[in-house]
């Protein structure tokens, strides 16, 4: 194996945390930088070639090939797993930018209550209304200590929206029960759809308080603090599943690239597949040395470094510190370990898919133009006399309609599903449809977790990662009324007809939810209960720092990414100032 | 090695067929009595003639020409499944395909050890003489087929080859994009 000459720091994975801690420590440090990146190059200026629905958002060409590797799933620790062929209930990236390239890029921040789930939750109902077999906890950090890096993040992002609490103060037309902000959003809301307008219309003619999405894709030309100029959104609906070709959508290789790419001391080397850290023996004071990896050419390479960051998503990031050996696997049976433990999956469902009489221009929009509403999500609603704990965000938006993948979404009358009277109410529905889609909090559980499966291997042999995941009657309860809420909004919208969602049952991998997968190296203030602190840093090796939302204890009904990037400048303002000078544990 | 092998279908049953050639100029052979007797010869890469008779006759069940519009034939959606199973997808490139294979519950998704070549080649087996009844028995025929993975692979692809970018070798002349506005 060949060794490489040291590098300072080692990030692996090159997408929005990796580029956004490659960019921070390139401009803010001397230290010598390299990003390992598994996938291959991409850049914003060639995604205008890309605009195909078979190519992209069907046979998924930006994600993870699952041929060279996949996750085992089965629903509990008696089942045995069996590998997901192809990935479908979530989708990660792959290639420089990872999956941030090819978000929809809606960024509401979590409720500052969801850090504090565990004594907020004990203080207002007692600790007996949690679930029994319930793995809830405290981040260790609280929302207050956070907004500042939230603020950060949407102005590297250039959040399109509308507060709804300044400073404490109620603002008309933002989200009412949300945490305090302390400025405005960078840039106004996005265009509305005509479909949003609907939502919004019917939500509030029933009470309730819509506002605008907080978007990543902008509503007019902005310039973040890192002169980086972007120009707004033209609506064209090819934001999921494919790069943005203007940029205004903000992406790695839109928003942090042109950064990093001028910085001396970066770089980032494409195709590198890693397979290990590599770390002295165990005990409270071992140390990582660097990583291995596959190069390009097929090569194992050894990569020596003095800081090694894991940014390689959360089920990657589980799995290659199960694989180094590095932490106590999580083992619910025994209650001991902490490596795997609280996977969740955002609770996320298209409530109400709702027919209207008048065409919507369902082929305009972006990822995140439209209306959320937050009266249902968190405890933002008294659950004393309900079966369930938390709820979650209702959403109305027009991503652009693409023909494949819509056609053929017809009222549940019509009966069937080819032939010529399906076909015939295919067209007619084609623009007529819409989808108000529920994103809800995933509590976390003893029995939901990962480990190595001990039969299916990816490319190189190495073992794959296994989740045991399955919904519990709590989010079961928590989906059946909000689905109701939802069908009562459509109505209140002038539905003619609506397809009603049938319920969680078992977690059903075929259908696509969201790729808001967490937990595995959750932080924490203890060793015993976490796999890193605060900051990200591991317990058991202080040079060694993880990103991502392998960090959630438990899983948001906000999408995750501000609240993930919030934490990697935190830990990037950490590492800048504190850790480079003095190494060791932060506290 | 084999011959090549051709889709032959005449004009006449298309409603005329749009002809590109590398001198950038495309012309329309439409389906009026001086092409009546016209065929065209399109070169297959997977399904041999008959399978590609069959594939072409139960696309075209799945969304029927008729009132309401062109359908799998105008659009070409048999072409297009050809040529989707001659590549990569066929063969399952992007799919894990190492064993052990297991049944699971339809949740854990398509657990099985074929290809999307090997279920169509053996799926159309089953629909030999398709192309041959009526509508009504070709439709009482895939109803009976309606839960195998092999119908729902037709299907999706069958969409698919409707509403693609014609690039794909389905959506003719964006006949699909045209249906749907």
């Amino acid at each position: 194996m060949k060794t490489l000459r040291k590098a300072d720091v080692v990030i692996v994975g090159g997408g929005w945390t990796g580029l956004l801690m490659a960019k921070e420590l390139g401009a803010r440090t001397a230290l010598s930088v390299v990003v390992l990146e598994r996938g291959v190059p991409r850049s914003t200026d060639k995604y205008a070639d890309d605009m195909d629905e078979l190519d992209y958002a069907i046979r998924l060409r930006m994600m993870q090939d699952a041929a060279q590797e996949t996750v085992t799933l089965r629903h509990d620790a008696r089942g045995r797993a069996v590998p997901l062929r192809r990935y479908a209930s979530f989708l990660p990236g792959s290639g420089v930018g990872g999956a941030g390239e090819h978000w929809n890029g809606q960024c509401p921040r979590n409720l500052p209550d969801f850090f504090e789930l565990y004594s907020r939750t004990k203080e207002k109902y007692g600790v007996n209304r949690l679930p029994e077999d319930h793995a809830v906890q405290d981040w260790g950090i609280t929302y207050d200590e956070l907004e500042p890096y939230y603020t950060r993040t949407e102005r590297l992002l250039g959040l399109s929206g509308k507060a709804g609490n300044l400073r404490g103060q109620k603002v008309e037309g933002g989200n009412p029960f949300e945490g305090w902000r302390s400025e405005e959003y960078p840039t106004p809301p996005t265009k509305l759809p005509y479909f949003s307008a609907l939502f919004r219309d019917g939500a509030k003619s029933l009470g309730y308080h819509p506002y605008p999405v907080p978007a990543a894709t902008l509503s007019q030309a902005y310039t973040n603090p890192d002169g980086i100029s972007r120009p707004p959104c033209v609506y064209c609906g090819y934001c999921e599943r494919f790069g943005c070709m203007i940029g205004a959508k903000a992406q790695p290789t839109s928003v942090l690239l042109p950064v990093i790419e001028k910085k001396k001391n970066v770089t980032i080397r494409k195709g590198a597949w890693v397979r290990r850290l590599v770390h002295d023996a165990a005990g409270s004071e071992s140390r990582v040395r660097g990583v291995t990896y596959v190069d390009a050419t097929g090569n194992e390479v050894f990569q020596p470094a003095e800081i090694v960051f894991l940014a390689s998503w959360t089920l990657n990031n589980t799995r290659l510190l199960l694989l180094s050996g590095i932490g106590e696997p999580y083992n619910p049976g025994a209650g001991k370990g902490t490596l795997g433990r609280n996977l969740t999956h955002q609770v996320s469902f298209a409530a109400a898919t709702a027919f209207f009489a008048k065409p919507l221009n369902r082929f305009m929009g972006s990822g995140a133009s439209g209306m959320l509403l937050s009266d249902f999500d968190g405890d933002n609603f008294d659950h004393s006399q309900l079966s369930f704990l938390r709820g979650g965000l209702l959403e109305a938006r027009n991503t652009g309609a693409h023909p494949i993948g819509e056609f053929g979404e017809v009222p549940h009358r019509v009966g069937s599903r080819w032939g010529s009277t399906w076909k015939k109410a295919g067209i007619e529905y084609f623009d007529r449809v819409g989808r108000i889609v529920v994103s809800g909090e995933h509590l976390a559980y003893k029995g939901n977790y990962m480990d190595l499966d001990p039969t299916y291997k990816d490319r190189c042999g190495d073992a794959l990662l296994r989740l045991t995941l399955n919904w519990r009657e709590n989010e079961r309860r928590m989906a059946e009324l909000l689905t109701e809420k939802t069908v009562e909004i459509a109505r209140a919208m002038g539905a003619t007809e609506v397809n009603t969602f049938p319920g969680l049952r078992n977690y059903d991998s075929r259908r696509y939810q969201s790729t808001h997968v967490q937990g595995g190296t959750i932080l924490g203030t203890s060793p015993e209960s976490s796999v890193v602190n605060t900051h990200g840093q591991h317990w058991q090796a202080a040079n060694l720092f993880v990103l991502g939302g392998s960090l959630f204890p438990t899983g948001g009904g906000a999408n995750p990414t501000p609240t993930i990037l919030a934490m990697t400048y935190r830990t990037a303002d950490a590492v800048a100032e504190r850790y480079v000078k003095r190494p060791g544990p932060l506290a | 090695m084999r011959r090549r092998r051709f889709l032959t279908i005449s004009c006449t049953t298309l409603g005329g067929v749009l002809v590109y050639s590398l001198d950038r100029k495309v012309s329309l052979l439409s389906a009026n009595e001086k092409n009546k007797d016209k065929s065209l010869r399109i070169p297959l890469r997977f399904f041999d003639e008959g399978e590609a008779l069959l594939a072409a006759a139960a696309a075209s069940r799945i969304f029927p020409s008729d009132v309401s519009g062109p359908g799998a034939k105008e659009a070409g959606v048999v072409i297009y499944i050809d040529r989707q199973l001659a590549g990569p997808y066929g063969s399952d490139r992007y799919r894990y395909t190492q064993g052990p294979f297991e049944d699971a519950p339809a949740e854990f998704g398509y657990q099985g050890k074929a290809t999307p070549r090997e279920i169509y080649r053996e799926g159309l087996k089953g629909l030999t003489g398709f192309d041959q009844l009526n509508a009504e028995e070709q439709d009482a025929t895939l109803e009976r087929i309606e839960a195998s993975v092999f119908f729902s692979l037709l299907r999706q692809h069958t969409i698919e080859g409707m509403f693609c970018d014609p690039m794909h070798g389905g959506n003719a002349d964006m006949v699909g994009w045209q249906l749907i506005g």
